[in-house]
């Protein structure tokens, strides 16, 4: 654990605390804070902030009822929620995501593959599989993209990443991701738009592997 | 020990329902404030209390006073629900860190906490109203992060940053999960 230099910025953390970030991104934080003691320490700085300020929130009047419905609730009976466990490379909110299973691979070339964990408005949640030493192709960004190592590493013009580590990446930046040698490269990837090939076939290809 | 530390402490380890009833009595009417800053009706508002502070009383053997404050552990229950009810999925959630409820909270390191948390309220206290603004705007969720982004004059670091015995807080207790 020790061994993460790449940590979530501080505006991102503050973020996922007051709940504004979209699900792809703030599923990429909760994996990075369960790998990451520093930062969960800072995520839950970032609570009692949240907290200092509901204490000192001016009181709005209840419902006569609301309180008297609540206590007769305290003691109904309830399905206790799932709880999804690390399991191998994949911590415990990737496992949510997954739904408990192992992932299904698709090819999308080269030896990459991927598994979408989510797609929507509020952009998109994928793991990628990119074999030791094997470059992803060259791509720049529309929007945001956050990637997080699970195993292996991988290195581009900004540095070498490896578990744990988080790469963040906006429109201003054309990367050529590079798995290092060793084990395969896994990373968990969220971006709020598609990403741009820059060779023409994968562009023409990314409506059908939704990339 | 704070007056709602020593509740939720009643809560976790006796289900003291008289103590329960005091942290409603305190929590819900803010939170209810807090819910419908963010435009909603008083009626689902209380729906949304509801169902927090049923939380709160369900998941009590989580509370651990070492490492969070009751206030910060409600509001992380109220965002939850909220962006659960919002966007009807569930919020992502880091794994959870166990921790043994049968053992009696270090007084010291809770007191410390209490003490970061008067430091903090005290930093919050001395903002300019319009930073005081963006600041409740930030952490009522009111903000994109793009805005949070751009908010180079927000500081959020600074404030923070009263709470740093936060790292050494957590080290204590994976150290304790880790020496059992």
């Amino acid at each position: 654990m020790s061994t993460i230099t790449h940590h979530i910025p501080e505006p991102i953390l503050a973020a996922y605390a007051a709940g504004a970030l979209d699900h792809p991104f703030a599923l990429v934080v909760a994996t990075h804070l369960s790998l990451c003691d520093a930062c969960r320490a800072d995520a839950e700085a970032h609570e009692a902030v949240g907290g200092a300020l509901l204490e000192e929130t001016a009181p709005e009047s209840l419902s006569a009822a609301c309180k008297a419905q609540l206590m007769e609730r305290l003691d109904a009976p309830h399905a206790p929620e799932p709880v999804y466990r690390r399991s191998g490379v994949y911590p415990g909110p990737v496992m949510e995501a997954l739904k408990g299973r192992p992932p299904r691979w698709k090819r999308l070339g080269g030896g990459v593959r991927q598994t979408i964990l989510s797609a929507g408005q509020g952009g998109s949640a994928r793991l990628l599989y990119i074999p030791a030493g094997q470059a992803v192709p060259d791509h720049g960004h529309n929007g945001l993209e956050l990637t997080l190592v699970l195993q292996g590493s991988f290195c581009d013009e900004t540095g070498r990443f490896g578990v744990g580590d988080v790469e963040i990446a906006d429109d201003t930046l054309e990367h050529t991701p590079v798995a290092g040698a060793g084990a395969d490269c896994i990373c968990l990837a969220a971006t709020d738009a598609p990403l741009r090939f820059s060779s023409l076939i994968p562009r023409l290809l990314q409506p059908i592997f939704r990339i | 020990m704070s007056e709602q530390t020593r509740w939720m402490l009643a809560v976790r380890d006796h289900r003291d329902r008289a103590a329960f009833a005091a942290l409603f009595d305190f929590f819900a009417p803010r939170l209810k404030r807090f819910v419908m800053r963010g435009g909603m009706g008083s009626g689902q508002a209380e729906e949304i209390v509801q169902e927090v502070m049923l939380t709160v009383w369900r998941k009590a053997a989580m509370f651990d006073p070492e490492r969070a404050q009751v206030s910060s552990w409600i509001y992380r229950i109220a965002r939850n629900r909220q962006i659960d009810k919002l966007r009807r999925e569930n919020r992502p959630l880091p794994e959870v860190l166990a921790h043994d409820p049968g053992t009696e909270p270090d007084a010291g390191q809770v007191v410390a906490l209490e003490q970061e948390t008067v430091q903090l309220k005290q930093a919050l206290g001395k903002l300019k109203p319009e930073q005081r603004e963006m600041i409740e705007k930030a952490y009522l969720g009111e903000l994109t992060h793009q805005q949070i982004n751009e908010q180079t004059g927000l500081p959020l670091g600074t404030i923070k940053s009263r709470i740093r015995l936060g790292l050494e807080r957590l080290r204590h207790e994976l150290k304790a999960m880790r020496d059992e």
